[in-house]
């Protein structure tokens, strides 16, 4: 046994309202220049729908993740290595832009220069990759909230799975429509394909906490891990000619503060916390032979941090001891394992991903309620997940290669908390034939409902520090200490638009982000060279500089 | 003349590729790439871009086989010149045709593809200039010997040496002087797009993947990798940063 830990997120999906706030701030953070227009770290999809880029579910055509060959053995399911490096000459799957869409801005400065005259000028849109007029055709969200559904709805691969296994079909008329939002981040996964797929090998996982980081030195743009990535969480950045993908915003998590995106989440649904695993169960785990075990093997990975013998291990291993600690008081750890109501985002593909979700049980209580029946009834509830083959279908395609048993579980717990805790809160007698019903006690039933309605920010945020012994060695310390500011900072180097020195993504110090993660005072914003960066900033104190143009004091010294 | 064209300009040229290959590495790891365009545009790379690489590869062999075998070693297994020529001239005519068909559609879809023609940066125009020439002169001397039939002018007996007696430091200017022009520039061109090489996008070849074969699937790296402070920022990994599109 080889324990490691891993930062891994739940993500409740009842809560999300599908406000993309933390796609944005993401995006303000992370992908805020030129060449990363298209590049969207975080997503948050609708669903059903096809997902960004178009139908990245659908593994037959985009040849993502892992397969098992005759033998059983693991092996890339865009082929074997000789082929991959035969085929680095033109990637023989690679997306297009038009699968991802044709990013643009609009030409405002005509609305503030054109003549008077009788018509209204027009912003027209231009393109962000050629500068010429464009016509907009498609986006990041064109689908959002079921637009277009009902022309465009059976181009998702799940509906299309989903009908052809149940002979039925997911109808996308109004009254019988169910929808939910999946917001999407790189799984930062156990065994992830876009990182055997490099023929360079610049993409690593971090022993310390498992993220993906892609080594910008040693990419040299073959773009094989976009094919090889499952969920195209790997950006290919078209300026730089390297690939870009989410980095679990490790310079605040090792300083202990919540990604940018959870941070931000106006739904308060993302949970940080510390994984341990078995390192050298992965590959097994991974090749288990029948997909829909692969859930219950990738919970077997997942170590049970106050098992004395997986203590002793952690500590061989050289896991801190405050790394333990906070495995124990791990939200993401209780999600997944202990209550079991958290599951992988598409398991089938292998990667043992390590972004998880709780599925929503909004489409069966809404459907209840819009009925006009009693949606917080454990009987109705539970009635109505039986009865909805088609949701929880829909859901089991996504969370567990297709067994509906399992999503039908977590939805009765999520029933039975939502039947139980109304008891509570209308000073009723507790009914304890409620949780009993989906095998748990009332006190873990409280528990969870704390945990996951409750939800406060330290329960939520469980995310040790990088230690200070090490803090020479962070890498975001190391590159805002020694980076000399020459001129030329953001300048071009003469071989093509991104070459020269790389500039560094927050120039703030390992320091500036301690003292305002620990103190109440706000530290002053930096000045980030007309760039807005939110990745340090709290929404506590001054906005960033550059959020807001200066402002001019108009006849300010004329009374 | 002929002992700068053939005694010292090899030599500045090898000196040009070698260091400049070490200082760009050094200066500029975040710009060596291949600055691939295929998000643009892939039906035409589909096409061209195999045909241009794997054509590439195989005209590197046969130059290898070349200029390195001296032909009294071919001789000596039994190939008569004869016999080596007509092979060398069939491959290296077909494989050399590949290339440059491959780098014509590469060349025309840069040029009529908008998204990749913005890519295009003047560097990587002087760059396709000189491959081009290159490619050309070389199928080029190839069209002169097959026009001479048997009468065709043997390299090997004067463009092999030369090359060889580069390398032990006693360059062997005559054999090189007496070589037909059509040799003398295509070489003269080829050691341009040598001096060039480490200044362009070219320097992706010296990073083919080879290593992908055996290396394991799984990469894991510790931060305990980064080096201690005081030592320059360039020498450990930072994230991204490009220059922003103006506003
Ligand atoms: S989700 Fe992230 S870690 Fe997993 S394969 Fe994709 S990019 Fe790699
Ligand atoms: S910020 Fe939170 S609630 Fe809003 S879309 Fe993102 S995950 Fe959903």
């Amino acid at each position: 046994m080889r324990v490691m830990a891993q930062v891994g997120m739940v993500m409740n999906l009842d809560k999300c309202i599908g406000c993309h706030t933390c796609s944005v701030t993401c995006k303000q953070a992370w992908t805020n220049r030129a060449g990363t227009e298209y590049v969207w770290f975080n997503n948050v999809e609708t669903r059903p729908g096809q997902g960004y880029p178009r139908r990245y579910e659908d593994q037959e055509t985009w040849k993502g993740g892992w397969e098992l060959d005759r033998r059983g053995r693991l092996r890339l399911k865009a082929g074997s290595r000789v082929k991959k490096l035969l085929g680095i000459f033109a990637s023989p799957v690679q997306p297009e832009l038009s699968d991802y869409y044709e990013p643009w801005t609009y030409d405002y400065r005509t609305l503030v220069e054109a003549p008077l005259g009788d018509d209204f000028p027009v912003a027209r849109p231009k393109s962000l990759i050629t500068g010429e007029d464009t016509k907009i055709t498609w986006s990041a969200n064109w689908d959002d909230d079921l637009g277009g559904t009902t022309e465009l709805g059976h181009l998702d691969p799940l509906v299309e799975k989903v009908r052809r296994e149940s002979e039925d079909r997911i109808r996308f008329e109004l009254e019988q429509t169910f929808m939910f939002y999946l917001p999407r981040i790189c799984e930062h996964c156990l065994n992830p394909s876009c990182m055997a797929s490099c023929p360079s090998g610049a993409i690593y996982k971090r022993t310390e906490d498992g993220i993906v980081l892609v080594d910008q030195e040693r990419c040299r743009g073959w773009r094989q891990c976009i094919t090889g990535c499952p969920y195209k969480k790997i950006y290919f950045n078209h300026k730089s000619g390297k690939a870009e993908k989410c980095t679990l915003c490790y310079p605040r998590v090792e300083v202990g503060l919540p990604t940018v995106c959870a941070e931000t989440c106006v739904g308060r649904l993302r949970y940080l916390g510390i994984f341990l695993y078995d390192a050298d169960a992965v590959t097994a785990a991974a090749s288990t032979p029948d997909p829909q075990d692969l859930y219950d093997a990738q919970l077997d990975l997942m170590l049970d941090p106050d098992d004395p013998d997986v203590i002793a291990a952690a500590k061989a291993g050289g896991i801190p001891d405050d790394w333990v600690a906070a495995a124990r008081r791990s939200p993401v750890y209780a999600l997944a394992k202990t209550y079991r109501v958290a599951l992988p985002l598409h398991p089938e593909y292998r990667t043992m991903p390590m972004v998880w979700y709780v599925p929503p049980l909004s489409p069966v209580v809404d459907l209840l309620a819009e009925q006009g029946h009693d949606a917080e009834d454990r009987d109705t509830l539970f009635g109505a997940i039986d009865a909805l083959r088609i949701p929880v279908e829909y859901l089991a395609e996504l969370f567990t290669a297709g067994r509906s048993e399992t999503v039908a579980a977590v939805l009765r717990k999520l029933a039975a908390m939502r039947s139980y805790m109304r008891g509570v809160t209308l000073g009723r007698e507790p009914d304890a034939s409620i949780p009993a019903s989906v095998g748990m006690s009332e006190e873990s039933l409280y528990a969870m409902y704390r945990l996951m309605a409750i939800a406060k920010y330290d329960e939520r945020y469980v995310i040790p520090t990088a230690h200070l012994e090490q803090a020479h060695q962070l890498e975001e310390i190391g590159c805002s200490l020694d980076y000399d500011e020459g001129p030329g900072m953001y300048e071009s180097g003469p071989y093509g638009e991104a070459s020269g020195r790389p500039a560094p993504v927050a120039v703030e110090t390992f320091n500036a982000l301690r003292q305002r993660q620990t103190s109440d005072a706000t530290t002053s914003a930096d000045e980030l060279r007309g760039r807005v960066n939110l990745l340090n900033w709290d929404g506590n104190g001054a906005p960033p500089q550059g959020l807001f143009p200066p402002r001019h004091d108009v006849g300010g010294d004329q009374p | 003349m002929s002992t700068v064209l053939w005694g010292v300009l090899p030599y500045l040229m090898l000196v040009v590729l070698v260091a400049g290959s070490l200082w760009r590495y050094r200066y500029d790891k975040f710009g060596w790439t291949t600055r691939s365009s295929q998000l643009y545009e892939s039906r035409l790379l589909r096409i061209g871009s195999p045909l241009f690489h794997f054509g590439i590869l195989l005209v590197v062999v046969g130059h290898l086989g070349g200029l390195v075998v001296p032909e009294s070693w071919t001789e000596a297994v039994g190939v008569s010149e004869g016999v080596y020529h007509v092979n060398a001239l069939l491959f290296g005519g077909l494989a050399g045709v590949c290339t440059l068909v491959g780098i014509l559609i590469l060349v025309y879809r840069r040029r009529t593809t908008g998204p990749v023609f913005m890519a295009t940066t003047r560097n990587d125009k002087l760059m396709y200039v000189v491959l081009v020439a290159a490619i050309v002169l070389g199928l080029w001397t190839t069209l002169v010997s097959v026009g001479a039939g048997s009468e065709a002018h043997n390299y090997r007996e004067t463009v092999s040496p030369w090359f060889r007696s580069l390398f032990v430091l006693q360059p062997d200017v005559d054999s090189m002087a007496a070589a037909p022009a059509q040799f003398q520039v295509h070489t003269l061109v080829g050691m341009l797009l040598f001096a060039i090489w480490p200044f362009t996008r070219l320097v992706h070849a010296f990073t083919a993947p080879v290593h992908y074969l055996f290396r394991p699937y799984i990469v894991y790296r510790s931060r305990d990798r980064r080096t201690a402070p005081g030592s320059r920022a360039r020498d450990r990994w930072a994230p991204v940063g490009t220059h922003d599109r103006d506003r």
